[in-house]
């Protein structure tokens, strides 16, 4: 086993490095490969002598960083693009990681519980009845509204756990809030003019476009926190798996256990489409393909990997969101779904294939 | 440490139910280090949740649950589960884990934030699969394994969490025979060897007196009885606790009989000495109602002539049987349609056996012996056409 976690990590850490060489590569202006590796290995010696260094060095990382055509296009638009995809892709698959553990259930992912339909609620309330507000905050404001509407399902959800034991049923209610707050979002967008709901449209296809540096730090700030979280939950998470009964007699808090799953999963969620729209099926595909290649269900070790692996995913979708028929950008959710869904089926189909003849 | 024996296990007016409604109140137990207690009683009697209660996952409504005299409450989740181990009926498919791994999680309250293996946990590990006889299946995934193997898997998992206490639901549910001695076998070593105190649930009754030293009978909303086996077993108390009819239970070995064929007897057996049983389970099948005699009162076949026949002609064991017991067999030949002769061998205390059979061939009476159960049938049929006849 231990040889197949080296080689995943290494293979993944492989393509994650070409993914952004591709990913800087290309689009509408060419830019070398050679230059990349330089404007890139410059760019992060003058970032640390900047931090060690004082303002001389900041100088020169800024002329670096905005001096020419070419290097605002990889350090303003390409370079926090892809970044911004990685951390929110692996925040999407560790999510899903999270409530696949918690409803013991693989189709469970933040899209399927509703948790993405929840933020286009809020999101498109504030945009057709407070639209003055939302223009002043702009994107600040979008994003603590799908903030506030993921939460919102989270709750909802936390609440009927309470009173609901069967987690089948849970899934299925998560699912039925989802359509609810769809069919509220579409009332809402049927009496809203058209000019306002221009910023849900776009929103709402899911993108990473238009990610600069703000983001990809207060991304980074709550997602690699929530990561490390996650990973210190692997031991729990592990007991877990052997039922509820069993992993409380072995001294697990279960009731603490759960929300600390929820919350923590719903965070990383809400974190992902506030910033970049509703995103489906990497939550649910990304772990499947983790634990396929691995062919472990130790927490401690999927758990880095299934960020790493939904990082890998997203960039490499969202390459090809943006260049596949350029100059038209296709929506994120598209990309993944697109590959995210037949690599469920052929993996769910496989396993069951083999938990037959094994019986 | 008053007294002679320190009692390891004890409940005090213990109540216990779902959300405060109460499933089985004031139940006071007391048991000592490697003892085993079972708990009987008829499904949804509320065994699994005296026994949920007990593990300390299920909240008490009142009373109190003391193990080595401190309360289960009082000593935190994690001392409780380096103290007491479960095995419950969940059935659990935990998907990608080999049963090395099932069985490690017993080390959970020993190991620490990462939940790393120390040497000696991966010691305990293998000493858990030893003692239950499943080290060759250390490498296969756990879903891939057979009821009777995961059972085995999870007692080990139980045992390596190295309790001074083990509950265990049902432990011998979903396994064939040969799989529930096994794991009884190995809960009464563990108990006899190691001192471990085993509280748990069984369906059978005869296994559940065989390996317990103590029984409590689950039934209604109080504790029906309590007691060693051998008091539960001449009570009548499993009759009543199961709603068996008299006499289909029988309370030694434990065995039971279906409902016996009622009506006017058209069959008279002449057996004993084991021979009869069969014949009797034959007619039973066929919904025949039969006599059947002359058995001495220790005979190996009274138990089931008594729980399946219409009248049993019985003498008392030891002794010459007497021309009044005939007298009383030949009167219900009498009236029977046939005689079957279970092959009982006749010697000198038992003579008028053999005095029977003459008198039944004397009358004209069909005599069947080495009968197989299509024949029974037959005689069925020859019954309900004379009955037509008539």
């Amino acid at each position: 086993m231990r040889k197949r976690v080296l080689a995943a990590w290494a293979v993944l850490l492989f393509l994650f490095l070409v993914g952004m060489v591709f990913n800087i590569n290309l689009g509408s202006v060419h830019i070398p490969i050679r230059e990349i590796f330089q404007m890139v290995g410059n760019g992060i010696r003058l970032r640390v002598a900047a931090i060690l260094g004082g303002d001389v060095y900041a100088k020169q990382l800024a002329f670096a960083v905005g001096g020419s055509m070419q290097a605002k296009i990889v350090f303003s638009i390409r370079l926090p693009r892809m970044m911004l995809a990685a951390v929110l892709g692996g925040a999407l698959a560790v999510s899903g990681f999270l409530l696949q553990t918690f409803f013991r259930n693989p189709i469970a992912g933040p899209f399927v519980l509703g948790i993405s339909s929840g933020a286009k609620l809020v999101v498109s309330i504030a945009l057709v009845f407070l639209p003055q507000c939302m223009k002043r905050f702009g994107s600040a404001a979008m994003i603590l509204s799908a903030f506030a509407g993921s939460l919102l399902i989270v709750f909802v959800v936390l609440f009927f756990s309470q009173k609901v034991r069967s987690m089948s049923m849970l899934l299925v209610i998560g699912i039925m809030m989802g359509y609810i707050c769809s069919a509220i979002t579409d009332f809402c967008i049927a009496f809203a003019k058209e000019n306002e709901i221009v910023n849900l449209t776009s929103w709402s296809m899911g993108s990473f476009s238009g990610a600069n540096w703000d983001h990809v730090a207060v991304a980074a700030w709550i997602c690699l926190p929530g990561l490390f979280a996650a990973w210190l939950l692997s031991k729990p998470i592990g007991a877990y798996a052997l039922g509820e009964g069993y992993a409380s007699s072995l001294g697990v808090n279960i009731k603490l256990f759960r929300a600390c799953l929820i919350i923590l999963s719903s965070l990383l969620s809400a974190c992902v489409t506030a910033f970049a729209g509703p995103i489906s099926f990497v939550g649910i595909a990304v772990p499947h393909i983790t634990r396929t290649m691995l062919k472990t269900a130790r927490p401690s070790v999927l758990i880095p990997i299934t960020y790493l692996c939904g990082a890998v995913f997203c960039i490499y979708c969202d390459l090809i969101a943006r260049t596949a028929f350029s100059p038209t950008e296709l929506a994120i959710g598209t990309v993944t779904a697109a590959f995210g869904a037949p690599v469920v089926i052929v993996m769910m189909v496989r396993r069951r294939a083999q938990g037959k003849n094994s019986e | 440490m008053k007294g002679s024996v320190m009692c390891y296990f004890q409940t005090e007016r213990l109540t216990v139910g779902y959300r405060g409604n109460i499933v089985i109140r004031d139940i006071d137990i007391k048991i000592e280090k490697g003892k085993i207690l079972t708990l009987i009683g008829p499904n949804g009697a509320g065994k699994s949740t005296v026994l949920r209660t007990i593990a300390g996952q299920l909240n008490k409504i009142g009373g109190v649950v003391l193990l080595d005299r401190r309360d289960i409450q009082s000593l935190g989740a994690k001392r409780l589960a380096r103290e007491l181990a479960v095995v419950l009926t969940e059935r659990v498919h935990p998907e990608l884990i080999t049963c090395w791994e099932v069985v490690a999680m017993g080390r959970y309250p020993y190991t620490g934030i990462r939940g790393t293996l120390m040497e000696a946990d991966k010691r305990s590990v293998e000493r858990a699969l030893e003692r239950v006889g499943a080290r060759e299946l250390a490498d296969q995934e756990f879903t891939s394994l057979s009821d009777g193997q995961r059972q085995r898997i999870m007692l080990a998992r139980a045992l390596c969490q190295e309790p001074q206490i083990l509950v265990l639901d049902e432990p011998t549910a979903y396994l064939d025979i040969f799989y529930k001695l096994e794991v009884l076998e190995i809960l009464q070593r563990m108990a006899r060897e190691e001192g471990l105190t085993v509280v748990m649930s069984l369906h059978e009754i005869d296994l559940a007196s065989k390996i317990s030293d103590s029984l409590i009978c689950v039934k209604g909303d109080t504790i029906e009885a309590y007691g060693s086996p051998e008091e539960i077993m001449e009570s009548g108390v499993i009759e009543k606790l199961y709603g068996l009819r008299e006499g289909s239970y029988h309370r030694l070995y434990g065995s039971v009989e279906l409902a016996r064929p009622e009506g006017e007897i058209q069959v008279f057996v002449v057996a004993g000495g084991g021979c009869g049983t069969k014949y009797y389970r034959m007619l039973q099948k066929q919904g025949i109602p039969f006599a059947t005699g002359i058995l001495f009162d220790n005979d190996i076949d009274l138990p089931s002539a008594v729980a399946l026949s219409e009248y049993v002609v019985t003498a008392p064991a030891f002794e010459s049987m007497t021309e009044e017991q005939y007298e009383c067999a030949a009167r219900q030949i009498k009236k029977v349609r046939a005689v079957i002769d279970a092959g009982t061998p006749v010697g000198s205390r038992n003579q008028l056996n053999g005095r029977l059979l003459k008198l039944a061939e004397e009358m004209g009476l069909p005599v069947y012996r080495g009968m197989r159960n299509d024949k029974l049938v037959g005689i069925f049929m020859h019954g309900k056409e004379a009955e037509n006849r008539k």
